[in-house]
């Protein structure tokens, strides 16, 4: 066992980190601390300069091919090149959706010429896409949405309501998955697309979430006609197209941002409780004993999927467990470190430890664990993939998408 | 990056697997739950034989010194098999203060019979309740004899020698072997929650002992012992926690009510997922400690404290809801489900309880911030 690089890693970790010490700050403690997730316009330039950077440097898109755009490396050279990133303060989130979710689908179902067109702005931040699957009655249960396309000609006719919909209020493109047949069984009736935000009838609201921040939208979809051509997939096959997509989801999701374990850590040091630190207090350090293990112990499962994948291997299943683990360890931390802080934890302004990062995150972390899988759907893919249990009887089985009981909700 | 092991030892894992699933079946087991015998002999020479007990006791006295790696994968069987043998307290406990406190005279004197298995060696430390703490500590070595009274003694039915942690003329803490079969030793055997693992009192009066010689360090010597011993240890729970939760599994999925198999119910689904989840926490954490242990690095008491209460935990969870799982039929005698629970709960209180840990744990973090 060892912890070390081979020779070309340990050369391509030192070109990452040359790249990000010329182009970002790296963390420190006074970093650490709670800032705004709201991304106004500002926000999103700032992060459009760093994709091009990125980009031109080939670190973004790392295992995407050079023709469009990317580095042609492999998946241990994106491990690698995240793992440094998480140590400067660079900003997050906006092209997660184009470069981790869109074009690896297209790059699966789009003739080549679709995807010269649009795999290199969506690398270079140029081109910023959101994903329309969710429904207000189609969340977990995806499959069941009930927007509705319409075969007219050479056109499909679009109407219906997506809701948690990340960054649409800014999004050039959106994928769409739509229910294209009502009468047969409900994954069998799905067909998928790709369209231009600003195509007529669509009209998108924006959510303000228990944070106060409006991060996710619903889209509202009026007549909206998309041309035959930017269908991906076969007609009636859109589940398995939009099951490409949610794998891929899987990989750009990792850990929770803070606070974590070194931040409440830090802060039960400095922090007095009851006249003494409050890193003295046994309730205190039997907590941190846990997020400590809860926080390191997926390092080590990354370390392990890294040795898989550095022999050539592919890695266990065990990584899939890191979003189980971590957001709701988010959500411990907030509470617990805003409990240390006695009746003042109630308190949200900035004279709040870390700039009110214990409140903040007491705030976000319940969409943690609700965003890309539910904990209760990870249990369910651990158990079914992983252990190999048998699905849950579906009373929609087998049933025409018309036919099948609605609640009211 | 190489966070596995190596072909070799996963080939020794193996070995053993096919081993004891051959030697060590349930009904092997039973025998000691059952009280026929406090631990199985023939199981133990032949483990001898294969050099298992040796394998981290280096050649020039008596072992093989292939390394902790292989120790750590052979603990895991033996913990997934639920071994009746002595070997934690040999191998783990007794080998590695004589290793850690012998001089060379004394290691080449006693550690070539422990590693044949000739001679069944133990560690005396506690006195009575409580974690391990150096102010429990009252056994009195004088002149060349040992009084005082130790218990709990794993395997202190059965040793035929004991390392035994005492003070000193000084009153400085120290390592002192005793033959048990010896003047001024009596023991009594305890009954205990878990009738495979044996435990006993054993009272020194005046009893001949020899100083190991090697190190004055004392209590830091207790420590390094317990840090080495709770990587081991955390083998033998993650594997026993992965057989327990097959077990739950394989009940579940032929287990029908209500018109269906009860493993596709999500009450059951996602109890089985979280402890798939904490037995892939342990285990990275076991790993990780492997590699501390192995290389002798100074991350090994803070990885040992992780794995330590990682391992405990997962255990634990998973032998609980085995049970849970099982219904009824996991209530009863006639089920294996009870010999998981009772060792989860036995190697749990072996080397001082979670939260000893916990602490211990963030102790270790705390002293790593301030050397930054």
């Amino acid at each position: 066992m060892d912890f070390e690089d081979t020779p070309d890693e340990a050369a391509f970790r030192a070109e990452a980190r040359a790249f990000l010490d010329a182009n970002a700050q790296r963390k420190t403690r006074e970093t650490r601390v709670y800032q705004s997730l709201e991304l106004d316009d500002a926000a999103v330039r700032k992060a459009q300069t760093w994709q091009a950077k990125k980009a031109d440097a080939r670190f973004a898109g790392i295992t995407w091919p050079r023709k469009y755009g990317g580095r042609g490396g492999t998946p241990l050279q994106q491990i690698i090149y995240n793992q440094e990133e998480e140590n400067y303060v660079v900003p997050r989130g906006v092209f997660n959706q184009g470069v981790g979710l869109v074009i690896p689908t297209m790059m699966t179902y789009a003739p080549p010429e679709t995807i010269e067109r649009y795999a290199p702005p969506a690398l270079r931040g140029d081109e910023i896409w959101c994903q329309l699957f969710s429904e207000p009655s189609a969340g977990s249960d995806l499959a069941g949405l009930r927007t509705r396309a319409e075969r007219r000609g050479d056109e499909w006719l679009i109407n219906g309501h997506k809701i948690w919909n990340s960054n649409a209020h800014f999004a050039d493109h959106a994928i769409l998955v739509a229910r294209s047949d009502p009468t047969v069984a409900k994954h069998a009736g799905l067909t998928f697309f790709y369209l231009s935000m600003k195509t007529p009838g669509i009209e998108v609201r924006r959510i303000k979430q228990i944070s106060g921040v409006s991060n996710f939208t619903e889209v509202f979809l009026n007549d909206v006609r998309i041309p035959d051509s930017q269908r991906l997939g076969k007609v009636g096959e859109g589940w398995k197209v939009a099951v490409t997509t949610l794998a891929n989801e899987r990989y750009t999701i990792g850990e929770s941002e803070g606070p974590d374990f070194e931040d409440i850590f830090s802060f039960a040091r400095a922090y007095a409780l009851d006249g003494e630190p409050a890193l003295a207090n046994d309730a205190v350090r039997e907590r941190l004993a846990d997020w400590y293990i809860k926080r390191q112990g997926l390092k080590y499962i990354r370390f392990r999927t890294l040795t898989a994948l550095s022999r050539g291997q592919t890695p266990g299943p065990e990584a899939s467990i890191g979003k189980l683990i971590s957001a709701p360890k988010l959500q411990d931390i907030a509470s617990n470190g805003m409990d240390m802080l006695g009746m003042a934890g109630a308190i949200m302004d900035d004279t709040a430890p870390m700039n009110a990062w214990f409140q903040n995150a007491f705030l976000y972390a319940p969409g943690k664990r609700i965003a890309g899988g539910t904990d209760e759907i990870m249990r369910n893919i651990i158990a079914e993939r992983i252990l190999g249990l048998p699905g849950d009887i579906r009373a929609d089985k087998d049933i025409p998408f018309n036919e099948i009981p609605t609640g009211r909700r | 990056m190489n966070f596995d092991f190596s072909d070799e030892v996963k080939m020794m894992r193996d070995e053993a697997r096919r081993f004891l699933k051959d030697r060590c079946p349930p009904k092997v087991v039973r025998r000691a739950l059952d009280g026929a015998a406090v631990y199985d002999k023939d199981l133990w020479r032949e483990i001898a034989a294969l050099g298992w007990i040796g394998v981290a006791i280096p050649e020039e006295f008596g072992g093989s010194g292939i390394g902790y790696e292989a120790l750590c994968v052979l603990a895991g069987e033996m913990g997934a098999a639920l071994a009746p043998v002595p070997f934690s307290s040999s191998t783990y406990l007794a080998a590695e203060a004589i290793l850690l406190a012998g001089d060379d005279v004394q290691k080449n004197e006693m550690l070539p019979e422990i590693a044949s298995g000739e001679c069944i060696a133990t560690l005396a430390l506690a006195e009575g309740a409580g974690n391990p703490a150096r102010n429990a500590i009252s056994t009195t070595y004088r002149n060349g004899k040992l009084t005082g009274t130790k218990w709990p003694v794993p395997d202190g039915a059965i040793a035929d020698q004991a390392i035994v942690v005492a003070k000193g003329g000084a009153g400085d803490i120290g390592f002192f072997a005793v033959p048990l079969e010896g003047d001024g030793v009596t023991r009594a055997t305890l009954r205990t929650l878990d009738p495979t693992r044996n435990y006993a009192t054993i009272t020194f009066q005046d009893a001949p002992a020899v100083p190991l010689l090697a190190n004055g360090r004392g209590w830091t010597v207790v420590e390094t012992i317990l840090d080495r011993a709770a990587v081991l240890v955390a083998f033998e729970q993650v594997g026993g926690a992965e057989a327990a939760l097959h077990m739950a599994k394989d009940y579940a999925l032929e287990r029908f009510a209500f018109g269906r198999s009860i493993a596709s119910f999500q009450a059951i689904k996602h109890r089985l997922a979280d402890m798939y989840v904490a037995l892939e926490l342990a285990r990275a954490h076991a790993y990780y400690g492997a590699w501390a242990l192995s290389h002798d690095a100074p991350e090994l008491a803070g990885a040992a404290s992780a794995a330590r209460v990682a391992a405990t935990e997962a255990y634990y969870l998973t032998t609980k809801e085995n049970i849970q799982i099982h219904g009824g039929m996991g209530f009863t005698w006639e089920m294996d489900c009870h010999l998981y629970y009772r060792r989860a709960k036995a190697l749990a209180l072996l080397l001082g309880n979670a939260n000893y840990w916990r602490s211990r744990l963030i102790g270790q973090l705390e002293h790593l911030e301030a050397v930054e």
